[in-house]
């Protein structure tokens, strides 16, 4: 933890959310909070996590190499993320956001974008797949913070996330006091379920197992907004074009790859690679095309390096 | 017959009984009184005064005799009808409405697996899928339908009937939700088949109800079954007294007379005899048949009912763990533990209800199926084990292919006979035969149960009045002795 976290030079306090993928999820314990606590209690790991520059060393060292080796990126993804990584149920497909991210690292590695083999890994599951080496990285909305970067690698950011509030009555304003009297639904155990604890404006949570379940109660009319990760209510935004994203984002939650520890110029590699797909163009297009109408005015993070 | 008749007007219970005089002198026309209780009452007082004569006595003993006779059959009668009558509403109503309501609970439970089926093939379900799923809402629709206009009074049974017709629209609207969702790829079409699937299997929702009224029905049947099976003992006792007094009557007669045999009162012990022997051997059998039925026909019948539910929750939560794509750790756990009830813990072993069910079954023919019924949870435990080593290694479309068949992630097809799919649809073709099979002999049980009743009563009835009319007529010629 401590070797981990001296990777962070300086920074304010980024309130460390959890990520979207987790927010799906049903199993996060209270061994989950606990590490969260640690994290942000360590005083040596307050900033945001940097990454490996790219020009401070090789990209194309032992890890790279396995992968050319082997003839297929090896990528743990979430399958169960509107926009972001999911199944077209129309092609059985991957596609999203995250899919179009992994598209680039292939093609820069492999020199073709479909040499991937998808592994969907549970969260609960993403930490040690990358550690056994199952996966050479994972791609899967996950949140850097400090408490991960102690076990596994992270590129630089490709994306800021925020918990904010999703709803379809105009009344609802954002995450204020016009919730009060309100039903807010969110995942059980997520952070938006955390920061609801601490002050839900007076709003009744309905609790369920995983955040699209929200929307279901939404359309239902047993809830009246859903407290979720933005990009995960992004998704739920274009499921249904009622619902919106109302206010200000209420935490701030940077996406990374996360690869092994071990593999430096993999990691060096794919900040590389993200560099260019931040400023070609790549990003953008992605951008506009799976994200922009249900969550607009972004622009690419800008890279922390070490 | 040193005794002279004393003169006064004697009530003449031969003439009242329809009887033909003795020694053809012609009844007395003012003697006319109904033989039974009415007589008794009206000439109680005279009889008590008369009681001090030879005559006296004998009328007195002839209108007992009667009486006895005709109430021994009159309750033989009575109490085999009722019993009879439990009997046919065994076999008539509760069994079938039993039979109803678990094949409304399998309906809905077989639509449940099967729509949730079909959400692992992209794009618009198979054809075959969507049909099952209708017609599995039909059934069920039909047969609420049906239990509504047969449940009779009983309020319990009617309130799970209105709850069953108030929930199953809302599930079809969610379930059709959950497929217009999925059919322009959004995946909170995944999200409404789980609710709907959580509204099916919550507390108060539609399976838990139809297993309520299943309860309900079921235990209205072994209420039939007690009162079927209840022992007449009103009747023996009358049957012994009505005997026993006969004998003494005769015994009687003999020392007074000594005559050995008066004819007339030998009938009626005859005829009581026959009832009383008729009673006894009729209700034996029915009685053993019904509980053959309800051993091995009704409580088999219920185990593999049981076992079946289980079957089709395992489907349904095996298809949902992938629908769930990642998050669907409670349909794993529900299937271990649907596994477990219906199997028990050790997957290559023989436990839970199936265990039950074949120590139910008392033949060959019923136990063949149940254990195929075993063997093929076997293979399927063993498949489903591979499948989610599959799902867990990241590996999603191989386990779809080896759930519901078509072509894992190598490209290489998974044929249908070797996908946990086809073990499902056996062991629920091999429970649905074992079905079949103890619904059969639970039918044949419980027929010949019944058919040990029926004509018992009317034969009783027809018994005691001749009879009682044999002991008035012999009682009768031994009071004409003294005129």
């Amino acid at each position: 933890m401590v070797a981990a976290c001296t990777l962070a030079v300086l920074g304010t306090l980024v309130p460390l959310g959890d990520d979207a993928a987790s927010s799906a999820a049903t199993d996060r314990g209270p061994a989950a909070r606990a590490g969260y606590a640690a994290a942000t209690d360590d005083a040596a790991c307050t900033g945001p996590v940097r990454s490996l520059d790219p020009a401070k060393g090789s990209v194309d060292g032992a890890a790279v190499a396995r992968i050319k080796a082997h003839g297929k990126l090896v990528v743990g993804v979430d399958q169960n993320s509107y926009l972001w990584g999911f199944r077209d149920p129309a092609t059985g497909d991957f596609a999203g956001f995250d899919i179009d991210i992994v598209k680039a690292i292939a093609k820069d590695i492999l020199g073709d974008e479909n040499a991937v083999q998808y592994l969907t890994v549970p969260t609960a599951g993403r930490i040690d797949a990358i550690k056994s080496h199952k996966v050479d990285m994972v791609v899967r909305t996950m949140t850097v913070n400090c408490e991960r970067a102690a076990d596994v690698a992270f590129s630089t950011a490709y994306f800021t996330a925020g918990q904010q509030i999703l709803t379809a009555d105009p009344a609802i304003t954002g995450f204020d006091d016009s919730l009060n009297g309100k039903r807010v639904c969110t995942a059980t155990g997520s952070t938006g379920d955390d920061e609801l604890k601490k002050g839900a404006h007076g709003a009744t949570v309905v609790p369920v197992d995983n955040q699209l379940d929200c929307l279901v109660l939404l359309q239902l009319r047993e809830a009246d907004a859903v407290f979720t990760d933005n990009a995960l209510g992004a998704g739920q935004a274009a499921q249904d074009p009622n619902v919106h994203l109302a206010g200000h984002p209420v935490t701030s939650e940077p996406y990374g790859v996360a690869m092994n520890l071990a593999d430096t110029d993999l990691v060096r590699r794919v900040n590389k690679v993200l560099a260019a797909y931040r400023t070609d163009g790549r990003w953008t297009a992605s951008y506009n095309h799976w994200l922009q109408p249900h969550l607009p005015g972004m622009k690419p993070p800008a890279p922390l390096y070490q | 017959m040193t005794h002279t008749p004393t003169g006064h007007q004697v009530p003449d219970v031969r003439s009242g009984a329809g009887i033909p005089a003795p020694r053809g002198t012609a009844p007395q026309p003012t003697s006319v009184t109904p033989a039974g209780r009415s007589a008794w009452a009206e000439q109680s007082a005279r009889l008590r005064a008369a009681a001090t004569t030879e005559p006296g006595r004998l009328r007195i003993i002839g209108a007992a005799l009667a009486l006895l006779v005709i109430a021994f059959g009159a309750v033989t009668a009575w109490q085999v009808d009722n019993r009879a009558r439990a009997a046919d509403n065994v076999v008539e109503h509760s069994a079938p409405l039993s039979a109803t309501a678990a094949e409304i609970h399998r309906s809905l439970a077989d639509a449940d697996a099967t729509v949730t089926g079909g959400f692992l093939v992209g794009g618009q379900p198979p054809q075959s899928v969507s049909e099952q799923y209708q017609r599995d809402i039909d059934n069920a629709t039909k047969l609420i339908t049906q239990a509504a206009a047969t449940s009779g009074g009983s309020a319990q049974a009617r309130a799970q009937i209105a709850a069953l017709n108030k929930q199953l629209p809302q599930y079809v609207s969610l379930v059709a939700t959950a497929q217009a969702d999925n059919r322009v790829g959004l995946p909170v079409g995944g999200a409404y088949l789980r609710y709907a699937n959580t509204q099916m299997r919550k507390e108060g929702g539609l399976l838990d109800t139809a297993d309520k009224l299943y309860t309900i029905e079921n235990a209205r049947l072994a209420s039939d079954y007690e009162h079927a099976k209840a022992l007449p003992y009103a009747s023996w006792a009358l049957g012994v007294v009505a005997l026993g007094v006969l004998v003494w009557a005769q015994r009687r007669h003999y020392r007074r007379t000594n005559r050995v045999f008066n004819r007339g009162m030998l009938a009626a012990t005859a005829a009581s005899a026959v009832v009383l022997l008729w009673l006894a051997a009729g209700h034996t059998v029915a009685r053993m048949e019904l509980k053959n039925s309800s051993a091995h026909g009704a409580r088999s019948v219920q185990v593999l009912n049981n076992a079946r539910i289980l079957v089709l929750q395992a489907r349904g939560d095996e298809n949902l763990t992938l629908v769930a794509r990642g998050s669907g750790d409670k349909y794993i756990k529900s299937y271990d533990q649907g596994m477990t009830t219906l199997a028990g813990a050790d997957p290559k072993g023989v436990g839970g209800e199936l265990a039950q069910a074949l120590r139910l079954a008392d033949n060959d023919a019923g136990r063949a199926p149940v254990q195929d019924a075993i063997a093929d949870v076997r293979t399927w435990r063993a498949r489903h084990t591979a499948e989610r080593k599959s799902d867990d290694d990241g590996d999603y479309t191989t386990a779809v292919a080896e759930v519901i068949g078509g072509k894992d992630s190598s490209g290489k097809a998974v044929p249908a006979s070797a996908t946990t799919g086809s073990s499902f649809d056996a062991v629920d073709d091999s429970l649905g035969k074992a079905i079949d099979h103890e619904q059969q002999e639970f039918n044949d049980a419980a027929n010949s149960g019944r058919d040990a009743l029926t004509l018992l009563p009317l034969g009783a009835a027809v018994l005691a009045v001749l009879g009682a009319l044999a002991a008035l007529f012999g009682i009768g010629r031994r009071l004409s002795e003294y005129r």
